[in-house]
């Protein structure tokens, strides 16, 4: 929890990790990749605070201390979500697999939440797997990287026949959240990793599933606003729209927050810190502080501190029926979601 | 840097040897397709080099190891292309350094293979579909950028469909939103509307204008906040600056 001039927080880190990229865990002949990795994902620390930048050493494997440290003690994080990566083409035993992620969450009872993740090119054996996983970790989210390569295949779109067999199979075992990666990414050639009309389509045909697109479609926003308006469950996962934008970037974050605000709303924004890419702490009290900077930005939407306190908590725990201390709810409902009709009335 | 010295003795070629301030105007003419900024600017080009006979050396770099293949392909083809079109170039060669695609691309690009044979197996087809989806998105940033000051002038939404852009004052934004319709094939005559749906070149109405205005701005606000994050990673990835490049 988070509390700041009287007023508390409850905060849901709903995008984090917990990895191991140190050269003892780089498949021999794929080093390269491994090391391109890291150092790819190091690079996004950069463009947070210089007081919160890690050596390359750190950062390639981070210890349970520091992530206890980082995330809770120093970060006011209340409950964080492990999003797996896998990556085992390049990593040994994966770059942060759900085993990794809950055999920690395991030492530390009421603290994580360990999602899974699937891939439908696995057929039955991956969903097998992903039964598995929920019996095992009792997972009610997945993340899912449609971009990612696999034996010749360029990716996959959550329109794909296979993909809704696995989708279905998510609403019976009980996964409520699908944890979209639709942004900065690794693997497209010709395909256009970004594209969010997939989400769009299996929004449509799975009404009792949240669809969280993580990075909100970065660089493509608009097609992921355009299309969230019309969705009820579709959700935007600001990891890195604030780890990447709000230090390094405040005017254009401050007009990616407006531009979320109008079309997609603040009942459907999830924080995430994207840790171990950047700490939740400063975040978490930046985000806190922020208003607009100037009247630049009179036409978009006003935040509230009611904003603020859904954005860092309060949605997700929805999402994933976390129980919010009473101090830390909000009284008097919820707010107003963004219509699309709030668009067409809106004067330029 | 360059290497134009002159060389005792040496004959003289028929056409004068391109400069190196020609090359990098040729250069200056290549965008990262995604960003619709010059890679000059971007801060991408990292050496050019002009011997006295007009072969010239371009090196790139771009923001991570792990940058979009496809979208490194296009700049690199498209620095190629510019480096060859330029009077007075003999040969070109352009390379991409520190990506993990690097040997494919210069390799293809030096081959003349285009993409999906530089990517052997691992690429459907060429890239036009991607290059003119983002440039479709560059033609509604580039609305706002020109409506804006519209707008905050007073502009009604009638006004705004009614305007063509003979009528808009000019300027460097104008230019931009006029080329990139043009290269979408779209109408960018003095006597064609500002307002236009660059998927299909139908005038906007003034009834919908408000909303296309929303959208222009939104995909502009994507536009500019990916190019901040690619300069940032740059920054903290190379220390020295490009040639051209340019802070925003």
């Amino acid at each position: 929890m988070y509390e700041k001039d009287g007023e508390k927080y409850f905060v849901v880190d709903s995008h984090m990790h917990y990895w191991n990229a140190a050269p003892d865990n780089w498949v021999p002949g794929a080093e390269q990749y491994a090391k391109g990795w890291i150092e790819c994902f190091h690079a996004y620390q950069g463009l947070g605070p210089a007081e919160t930048h890690w050596p390359i050493e750190k950062f390639q494997k981070y210890s349970e201390e520091d992530l206890m440290r980082d995330v809770f003690a120093d970060g006011y994080v209340d409950v964080a979500v492990f999003q797996p990566t896998y990556l085992k083409e390049w990593y040994r035993e994966g770059f942060n697999t759900t085993e990794r992620n809950a055999a920690l969450g395991e030492k530390h009872p009421g603290k994580f939440i360990a999602n899974t993740r699937w891939d439908p090119r696995e057929g039955d054996e991956g969903l097998k797997a992903l039964k598995a996983n929920v019996e095992r970790y009792g997972s009610k989210g997945v993340k899912l990287y449609t971009a990612e390569w696999r034996d010749g295949s360029r990716g996959w779109t959550l329109r794909d026949p296979e993909a809704y067999r696995y989708l279905e199979a998510c609403q019976e075992l009980g996964i409520v959240n699908i944890h979209v990666h639709k942004g900065p990414t690794i693997w497209p050639l010709d395909k256009d990793a970004f594209d969010v009309s997939d989400v769009d389509h299996a929004a449509t045909d799975f009404p009792d599933l949240n669809f969280i697109v993580e990075h909100v479609g970065l660089p493509r926003i608009e097609d992921f606003c355009f299309m969230a308006t019309q969705e009820p469950n579709v959700y935007a996962g600001l990891s890195v729209v604030i780890g990447g934008l709000m230090h390094a970037r405040p005017k254009f974050f401050a007009k990616v927050m407006g531009e979320l605000l109008f079309w997609v709303g603040e009942d459907k924004m999830t924080f995430g810190s994207d840790y171990g890419i950047w700490e939740p702490k400063w975040q978490v009290e930046g985000f806190v502080d922020w208003d607009y900077p100037s009247d630049e930005f009179s036409d978009y939407p006003r935040i509230t501190t009611a904003t603020k306190k859904k954005i860092l908590g309060l949605n997700a725990a929805r999402l994933y029926g976390i129980d919010v201390p009473a101090e830390c709810r909000l009284e008097g409902g919820q707010g107003v979601p963004a219509q699309r009709e709030a668009a067409q009335l809106v004067e330029p | 840097m360059t290497g134009t010295t002159v060389v005792p003795g040496r004959e003289r070629v028929e056409a004068p040897a391109a400069g190196r301030a020609d090359v990098l105007a040729a250069l200056e003419t290549v965008r990262d397709p995604e960003l619709d900024e010059p890679i000059t600017a971007l801060g991408f080009v990292t050496a050019c080099t002009v011997s006295p006979a007009g072969d010239v050396r371009v090196r790139l770099r771009l923001p991570t190891y792990f940058c979009a293949p496809n979208f490194a392909f296009l700049m690199v083809a498209d620095a190629y292309d510019a480096v060859s079109a330029t009077a007075g170039v003999r040969g070109t060669e352009v390379v991409l350094e520190d990506h993990f695609a690097a040997e494919a691309i210069n390799g293809g690009v030096a081959a003349r293979a285009g993409f999906a044979r530089s990517f052997a197996g691992l690429a459907e087809g060429e890239l036009h579909d991607l290059r003119a989806d983002f440039l479709r998105k560059a033609v509604l940033a580039g609305t706002d950028r020109v409506c804006r000051p519209l707008v905050d002038a007073g502009a009604t939404p009638a006004r705004l469909a009614e305007l063509t852009l003979g009528e808009v004052p000019a300027g460097r934004d104008l230019d931009r939103l006029r080329r990139r319709r043009a290269e979408l094939g779209l109408p960018a005559g003095d006597g064609d509307p500002l307002l236009i749906e660059p998927s299909t070149g139908v005038p906007v109405g003034a009834g919908a204008v408000p909303l296309h205005l929303r959208r222009a701005r939104v995909t502009r606000v994507g536009a500019d906040a990916n190019t901040g994050i690619c300069r940032g990673m740059l920054r903290h990835r190379y220390a020295d600056t490009g040639l051209g490049e340019e802070e925003p």
